[in-house]
C-alpha cells in the first residue's frame, strides 16, 4: 500500500483558546516496500502525522470547513493509504486499522490480558468481522509470537506481566502484527532498551519487513538507528515534512539538521570532522559503510604513484 | 566518608533465587559513579536497596552514618533522592511548584522554608521560569527536571538516577546530564547514575558494570571502554565510536581507542594523508 499525504493539516483543540496547530501542510509519499524513517524533535508534528495513518486522528471533514476552504481557493488536503481515502468519512476505518498496524511508544505498558495468548488474540478478534474459529485464532497467534522470536508453547499461558521487558515488548508487537497489517508503524520501537535489546528489536523489524509487513515506518530520535536501517527519511519540523530523502543524502545536510535542533549520526559527525581536516569522504553513513569508505580511501590513495 | 556502603548484601525477589549474593559496593561522598549493565542485571535493584525501597535479606547497607533499618528509614530517605525512568509517573501535582513542594511538605518542613527550597531547586535545574506552569504541558526532559527539583527540595546528600534519561529524546538527555553534573560539582551531591547509554557514563568519576547481580568490572569509564571484548560478554556493546576505531585498527590504521569524535577524525586524517603524501 502506497501512502500519499498532501497538504495535511491538523489543529488540536480547534476553536478553543488552547488551539495548537500541529501539522501545517504535510506532503509526502511512502512507497510500498519501504523501511521509512521519521525524525524531528518533540513538537515537530511527527506523532500527529503517524496517528493519521490508521485514522486515530481524522482529516477535517465538516462540510462547513470544506466550503470555507473551497471559497478561499485552498486545495483540499489528501491522505490515501492504499485504497483507503482517509478524507472520506465513509471509509471503512476498521479495515484500515487491520491493514495499518500501530505500535506506540512503550507498547509493553499496554498489555492487559491474563495470558500472553489472550493479549495477542485481542486485536485479531476485534478487527475481524467474521467470527474466527478457535483453531484459526490459535494458529494466527502462534505465527505472530513465533515471528517475533518467542516460543509459543512456552509462553502462551504465562501472564504478560511476568515477562522481561524485552519479551513484553515483543508480545506487544505480536499483538499488533497478528492481523497481518501491510503497513507497520512504530513509534520509538527501541526506546528504553539496552544496546543489545535495541539491536534485537531492529533485527526483528527487518525480519518483519522481509516476511510479514510490506512497509515499515519507524519514528525515532536515534539518528544512528535511522542511518543504519532506513530506505528514506522524512524530517519533520514545525508541522511539515521539511526533507524527505534517503539517509545517504540527508545526512550530508548536517548543518541544516543541526539548525533544526536535530542530532546527526556519529558517521556524519566524523565525516564533517574529516572534511575540516581536508579529507573528503563519501559514504552511505551506515557504520560499516563509513568504515569501508575510510579503508578504501587509504588503500585507494596508496595505489596512486 | 562513605556515602553508601553495601557489606555482604544478599537479596532475592523470589525465595531461594538470589539476585545478589555477598555483594560489596561503596560510593564515596561527593563521588559521581555510573552503574552500567544490561536490562535485568540488577542495577535498579541496587538503587532500590540503597533507598530502603527493597530490604536486603542478609548483610548491611549503610548510608553515611545510618544503617538501613526500619527505625532509620525516614532519615535515610531524606538523604537519598531517587529519580526514576518515566517522566509521566513521577509527578503528583498539576502545577510545577506544587509538585516540587510535595516531598518537602511531606516531611513537614515549615512553610517559609519550603518557599526557599522551591526557589533553590527550580533554579538548580533551570526551570525557574516554569514555576507556575502546568506539569502536563512540559516536555519529557522538563518533567524529569521537575522530578529532580522535587528531590532537590529535600536537600539530599545523595542522588540516584535510575535510567532517568532512557525515555527522553537527545535534547532532554543532555538537559538532564548537564544538571546532574552541575549538582555534583557545585552542590557536592553524591551521584549514582544508572544507565545503559555508554556515553553518559563518561561523565562519571568511576564506573561499575553489573551482570547477573554481580559487579564484574570497575574503573574509570575510559578504562572500562578499553576492555570491549569483556563488555560484549556482558551484553553491553561498545559505543559506536569504539567499534569504528577498533575495526579501523584491525585494518591497519594507527588509531587509538577514543570516544572523542575530533580525536578520532584527527587520527584517521593523519593515516590517510600520510599515506597520500
Amino acid at each position: 500500500m502506497r501512502i500519499v499525504a498532501e497538504r495535511l493539516t491538523y489543529t488540536y483543540n480547534a476553536g478553543s483558546p488552547f488551539r495548537t496547530t500541529a501539522l501545517k501542510g504535510v506532503t509526502l509519499t511512502v512507497e510500498e516496500g519501504e523501511f521509512f524513517g521519521i525524525i524531528g524533535h518533540t513538537g515537530s508534528g511527527k506523532s500527529t502525522f503517524v496517528q493519521h495513518l490508521n485514522g486515530l486522528l481524522r482529516l477535517p471533514s465538516s462540510l462547513k470547513r470544506r466550503k470555507k476552504r473551497r471559497k478561499e481557493g485552498e486545495e483540499e488536503p489528501v491522505l490515501r493509504v492504499g485504497e483507503f481515502d482517509l478524507s472520506d468519512r465513509k471509509t471503512d476505518f476498521r479495515a484500515l486499522r487491520k491493514s495499518v498496524g500501530m505500535v506506540f511508544q512503550y507498547p509493553e505498558y499496554q498489555l492487559f490480558a491474563e495470558s500472553v495468548k489472550d493479549d495477542v488474540a485481542f486485536g485479531l478478534k476485534n478487527f475481524t468481522k467474521e467470527k474466527l474459529s478457535k483453531e484459526q485464532i490459535e494458529s494466527a497467534v502462534r505465527d505472530a509470537l513465533e515471528i517475533v522470536g518467542l516460543d509459543y508453547r512456552e509462553i502462551k499461558d504465562k501472564s504478560p506481566f511476568d515477562l522481561s521487558g524485552g519479551q513484553k515488548r515483543r508480545v506487544a508487537i505480536a499483538g499488533v502484527i497478528v492481523t497481518r497489517p501491510e503497513v507497520l508503524v512504530l513509534d520509538e520501537p527501541a526506546a528504553g532498551l539496552d544496546p543489545v535489546g535495541k539491536q534485537e528489536i531492529m533485527n526483528l523489524l527487518h525480519r518483519l519487513h522481509k516476511e510479514w509487513c510490506k512497509t515499515v515506518i519507524i519514528v525515532s530520535h536515534d539518528m544512528d538507528e535511522i542511518a543504519e536501517n532506513c530506505t528514506r527519511v522524512a524530517v519533520f519540523a514545525d508541522g511539515a515534512a521539511k526533507y524527505v530523502l534517503p539517509p545517504h543524502e540527508l545526512f550530508r545536510k548536517s548543518e541544516e539538521l543541526r539548525a533544526l535542533g536535530l542530532d546527526v549520526p556519529l558517521t556524519a559527525k566524523l565525516t564533517d570532522a574529516l572534511k575540516r581536516r581536508g579529507v573528503s569522504l563519501d559514504s552511505d553513513f551506515t557504520t560499516d559503510g563509513f568504515i569501508r569508505a575510510v579503508i578504501a580511501l587509504k588503500t585507494g590513495e596508496g595505489e596512486k604513484p | 566518608m562513605k556515602a553508601i556502603s553495601f557489606e555482604d548484601v544478599s537479596f532475592a525477589y523470589e525465595e531461594g533465587k538470589y539476585l545478589f549474593e555477598h555483594l560489596n559496593f561503596s560510593v564515596e561522598e561527593g563521588e559521581f559513579v555510573a552503574v552500567l549493565g544490561h536490562n535485568g542485571s540488577g542495577k535498579s535493584t541496587l538503587a532500590r536497596l540503597a533507598d530502603g525501597l527493597l530490604v536486603a535479606d542478609k548483610g548491611e547497607i549503610r548510608v553515611f552514618d545510618k544503617t538501613l533499618k526500619d527505625k532509620n528509614l525516614y532519615e535515610v530517605r531524606k538523604m537519598v533522592g531517587i529519580v526514576f525512568q518515566n517522566p509521566d509517573n513521577q509527578t503528583v501535582a498539576s502545577i510545577v511548584e506544587d509538585d516540587v513542594a510535595f516531598g518537602a511538605e511531606n516531611v513537614a518542613l515549615p512553610r517559609e522554608e519550603i518557599g526557599g527550597r522551591i526557589d533553590f531547586a527550580l533554579k538548580a535545574v533551570g526551570m525557574e521560569e516554569y514555576r507556575n506552569a502546568a506539569v502536563s504541558r512540559l516536555s519529557g526532559g522538563q518533567k524529569q527536571r521537575v522530578a529532580i527539583a522535587g528531590v532537590l527540595a529535600l536537600k539530599p546528600r545523595i542522588m540516584i538516577l535510575d535510567e532517568s534519561t532512557a525515555m527522553l529524546d537527545p535534547r532532554g538527555r543532555r538537559e538532564i546530564t548537564e544538571v546532574v553534573r552541575r549538582l555534583n560539582k557545585e552542590e557536592h551531591i553524591t551521584v549514582v547514575l544508572i544507565t545503559h547509554f555508554m556515553e553518559e557514563a563518561l561523565l562519571a568519576d568511576r564506573a561499575i558494570v553489573m551482570n547477573k547481580g554481580e559487579i564484574v568490572m570497575k574503573g574509570t569509564p575510559a578504562d572500562i571502554f578499553e576492555r570491549h571484548e569483556e563488555l560484549l560478554t556482558y551484553n553491553l556493546s561498545l559505543p559506536r565510536i569504539g567499534y569504528i576505531s577498533k575495526t579501523l585498527r584491525e585494518n591497519g590504521f594507527g588509531v587509538n581507542d577514543t570516544l572523542d569524535v575530533e580525536t578520532l577524525a584527527e587520527e584517521i586524517a593523519n593515516c590517510v594523508l600520510s599515506r597520500n603524501g
